[in-house]
């Protein structure tokens, strides 16, 4: 029996990797009200990134997260200008195939490059093994990523509230017609921040090689994580999807540590129950 | 003899914001009723009580007599209340007769068959063709898509499709609203010809259309009812005028 | 008119003399076709997004290989205790669908499609899990023809139920109930300011579309004597959602031609290799959204009303 602490910050860990991989979407789909099946494969490239960076050519680890969310944001930003424009507004079915299409092409596209088998990485020494603190043992990965990713939950809060950037991705948002006859860019304002959440995507894909697995069904496998992560949390604030996230993380791991014989079923019903109870959480801006 | 449609203390509040304030209103059977006020008065929020597409947070409303206040829309326009909306509200893919049929099968509790075509049954298609000739909807736009016809067409089918339901009492929003000026005849000629035992209950801006239709006419401002009486009365109220500050219009009347 | 409903008909009993080996892929189509039809029914006419319709497909599937297995082997029974047992699923998660609005609803759907797959994979001693329900044993239609191992009794049977449950769909479509759905679709604040119970009729609607959705899992089981977790997966939601926009969405012929065209393919490709499919079927779906739905029967009646223009 894992101790409960124990299970509690590997939950939290896994919790804060769900928000810096899901963060993106919620703007996306929570924001700009685009159903974006997809998002999970820029987290898929940002781990393929890492991987290969990583066990093919030695590249140091922290580069490596680097690379990672910088190719998945260059893919971001490449795709919306070309293809996702072209979706915004339309209807959700569309989006949905939309969306699905590109999960299939990019899963074909990893399977052929990369072959369908799980990739493993082998972390630098420093993140590895682990360390006991005032008795509670935890590996040294999940506290990394405890610290990195409640930085980027940091930088983005006080990013959207307080930057000038902030304050007009909210102005587009709100309402796309003011803000343009405002003089605000707004497809520019939408790109940059759909390149964002992609490269961060990107960076919670090459995180999660070691604790999510990585193979060419990862934006499939993780889709109703991250979905669910904007449906509870909302797209009000960054505070709202991070709390979702952790919650999400603690379940998810306390479930397969004790009861393993109920599996994913658990978080399936949690995503019905939250839709249904507060489905405000995921519409609150959307009129 | 209960009134056509009632409300008494009707309120609705979005947040801390009272959109519509305590209205208490009185329609009478066969009544032409303008319900008149400056941009934000709350017209559209209160149509939109009466109608039941928004949830009231106090007060009632009853239609002939009966409190439907907790009726949903559907209910409201089987017991007799049916509405045109301030923007078109149509079927963009179908065309007036599928529309009008589809709408007058509904009215006749026809709307749950599932064995029968609807285009089977003769008496409907008549009836449409009859509605349509109603409003004067000219014979060739009848079976073209909806979002094909130009917009004053489009207002006149807006209109077909409310009286499809055989209303007792019918509220129309801004008949003439983004209808050229060209088109705006055919519209106001249908709803000068509206049966005359359906009370109506017109929101407009268009102050000629008012003073021309209403035989009562009510005020309202801040969501609250600032006045409520004859054209002539209305037309003389120093508080409608300052509630129209600015604007002359008024006194067209 | 009659002549133009006679050909797909015609052609597809056609298949079954000129196709003598290929009667499994025939039988697999004519499935796919009533699935398709069973969204179309719910997404094409009342305008009801899911990612889910594959939930009701595999109880179907579920409920005519268990009885099977369980010793009741006769065809039309299970059938219609599929279509039962969805139809029960279908009312219960309506409400839940529905009550969530649109965008939320359409998660509710993926995420009760995805509460059955697990439920079913972890049911092992009932649905035998990831393996699939094995021994299942169907008795002859009628009591007479028995399913060969060609096909041949289970293509006819599959091309017949199809055609009965098209027609009456045919019927349903064109009635006022059918209307009141487009209406519904077409405008979802009008319908209700013109008496239609929205509501109810989407319920109405769900549920039919999961009734067909269950037949449709039930001949799938009860044609190849085996139901599987893939009868309950996320992906045949979405290649059903696929056929139905590739053929042309709130069409029913459209829905036919999507499945035919969606089946061949898969067919064609996998063989190659179902990376290469998948690659392709994500083209396809690409193209299709940036370009718009009309699918197949929309090319084809803008190239007829081309011709005739001439």
């Amino acid at each position: 029996m894992a101790s409960a602490i124990t299970v509690l910050l590997d939950g939290v860990a896994a919790g804060m990797l769900l928000f810096v991989l899901s963060v993106g979407l919620s703007v996306t789909l929570g924001l700009m009200n685009v159903v974006n099946l997809a998002h999970g494969a820029f987290g898929m490239l940002g781990g393929y990134v890492c991987v290969v960076l990583l066990n093919r050519l030695g590249v140091p680890f922290p580069l490596a997260l680097l690379a990672a969310a910088a190719a998945a944001a260059a893919m971001g930003f490449v795709l919306e200008r070309l293809l996702y424009v072209h979706i915004y507004g339309r209807d959700h079915l569309t989006q949905v195939l939309f969306s699905i299409g590109l999960v299939f092409i990019m899963g074909a596209v990893a399977d052929w490059l990369m072959g369908a088998r799980t990739q493993l990485i082998q972390l630098p020494s420093w993140l590895s093994g682990r360390m006991e603190f005032a008795g509670i043992g935890l590996g040294r990965y999940r506290l990394f990523l405890i610290i990195l990713c409640g930085f980027v939950a940091l930088a983005l809060h006080f990013g959207l509230v307080r930057t000038r950037f902030g304050a007009r991705l909210r102005a587009a948002v709100d309402d796309g017609v003011v803000a343009r006859g405002m003089g605000l860019p707004v497809g520019r304002i939408f790109s940059i921040t759909f390149a964002l959440g992609s490269g961060l995507a990107g960076l919670g894909g090459a995180l999660g090689v070691e604790i999510l697995g990585l193979d060419p069904n990862f934006p499939l496998k993780y889709m109703v994580y991250f979905l669910v992560v904007v449906a509870v949390g909302g797209a009000n604030s960054v505070a709202g999807p991070f709390l979702a996230a952790l919650l999400l993380g603690v379940v998810d791991v306390a479930g397969k540590y004790w009861i393993p014989e109920v599996g994913a079923f658990i978080i399936y019903t949690a995503m019905v129950v939250l839709l249904l109870a507060r489905p405000q959480g995921l519409l609150a801006r959307a009129k | 003899m209960s009134a056509a449609l009632e409300t008494r203390g009707l309120t609705r509040r979005f947040g801390a914001f009272v959109a519509v304030d305590a209205v208490s209103l009185r329609v009478e059977p066969g009544a032409r009723h303008a319900l008149i006020g400056p941009n934000g008065a709350g017209k559209t929020t209160f149509v939109n009580l009466l109608s039941g597409a928004l949830a009231a947070s106090a007060g009632q409303v009853s239609l002939l007599g009966r409190d439907v206040s907790a009726a949903p829309q559907h209910l409201r326009v089987r017991l007799g209340l049916a509405r045109t909306f301030q923007v078109n509200q149509l079927f963009a893919e179908l065309t007036a007769m599928q529309a009008t049929t589809m709408a007058l099968a509904e009215r006749a509790g026809l709307g749950a068959i599932w064995w029968r075509p609807l285009f089977g049954m003769a008496g409907l298609r008549a009836e449409a063709q009859q509605l349509l000739d109603t409003v004067r909807l000219p014979d060739a736009a009848r079976h073209q898509r909806t979002a094909s016809l130009p917009y004053g067409r489009q207002r006149l089918l807006e209109i077909a499709l409310a009286l499809a339901m055989r209303p007792r009492v019918l509220l129309l929003d801004e008949p003439a609203a983004g209808v050229p000026p060209a088109d705006s005849r055919e519209v106001l000629a249908a709803v000068a010809a509206l049966p005359r035992d359906v009370a109506v209950l017109l929101i407009e801006h268009d102050m000629d259309l008012v003073f021309r239709f209403a035989e009562r006419i009510t005020v309202l401002a801040f969501g609250a009812v600032l006045a409520d009486g004859a054209p002539s009365e209305i037309a003389r109220s120093p508080a409608v005028r300052e509630a129209y500050l600015g604007s002359t219009e008024v006194a067209h009347g | 008119m009659i002549l133009l409903h006679a050909i797909p008909w015609a052609g597809a009993l056609a298949g079954y003399w000129l196709f003598p080996e290929q009667l499994p892929l025939l039988s697999a189509i004519a499935i796919a076709a009533l699935f398709a039809v069973s969204l179309d029914l719910i997404v094409g006419y009342a305008g009801l997004v899911t990612l889910g319709q594959a939930a009701f497909f595999g109880a179907g599937a579920y409920t005519a290989g268990i009885l099977a297995q369980q010793g009741w082997g006769e065809p039309f029974s299970g059938l219609l205790a599929a279509a039962a047992v969805a139809a029960l699923l279908g009312l219960i998660s309506a409400p839940l669908v529905l009550r969530a609005g649109e965008l939320a609803g359409l998660m509710v759907t993926l995420g009760l499609g995805l509460m059955l797959y697990e439920a079913a994979n972890k049911a092992a001693a009932i649905t035998g899990g990831a393996d699939g329900l094995q021994g299942v044993e169907m008795w002859p239609i009628f009591g007479l023809y028995r399913f060969d191992l060609w096909g041949r009794t289970a293509y006819l049977y599959s091309l017949a139920v199809l055609f009965v449950l098209f027609m009456l769909a045919r019927l349903l479509v064109a009635s006022p109930f059918g209307w009141s759905l487009r209406a519904i679709r077409g405008n979802a604040r009008r319908a209700p300011a013109l008496g239609v119970p929205v509501k109810a009729r989407l319920t109405a609607a769900y549920v039919i579309a999961a009734a067909y959705a269950g037949v449709a899992g039930g001949l799938l089981a009860q044609t190849t004597s085996f139901a599987s977790l893939d009868a309950l997966s996320f992906q045949r939601s979405a290649d059903g959602l696929l056929m139905l926009v590739l053929g042309g969405l709130g069409s029913l012929y459209g829905a036919l031609l999507g499945a035919v065209a969606f089946t061949v393919a898969h067919h064609a490709l996998s063989e190659a290799s179902p990376v290469f499919w998948q690659f392709w079927l994500g083209i396809a779906l690409v193209a299709l959204a940036l370009a718009g739905q009309g699918g197949l029967l929309g090319l084809a009646r803008a190239a007829i009303a081309r011709l005739r223009r001439r």
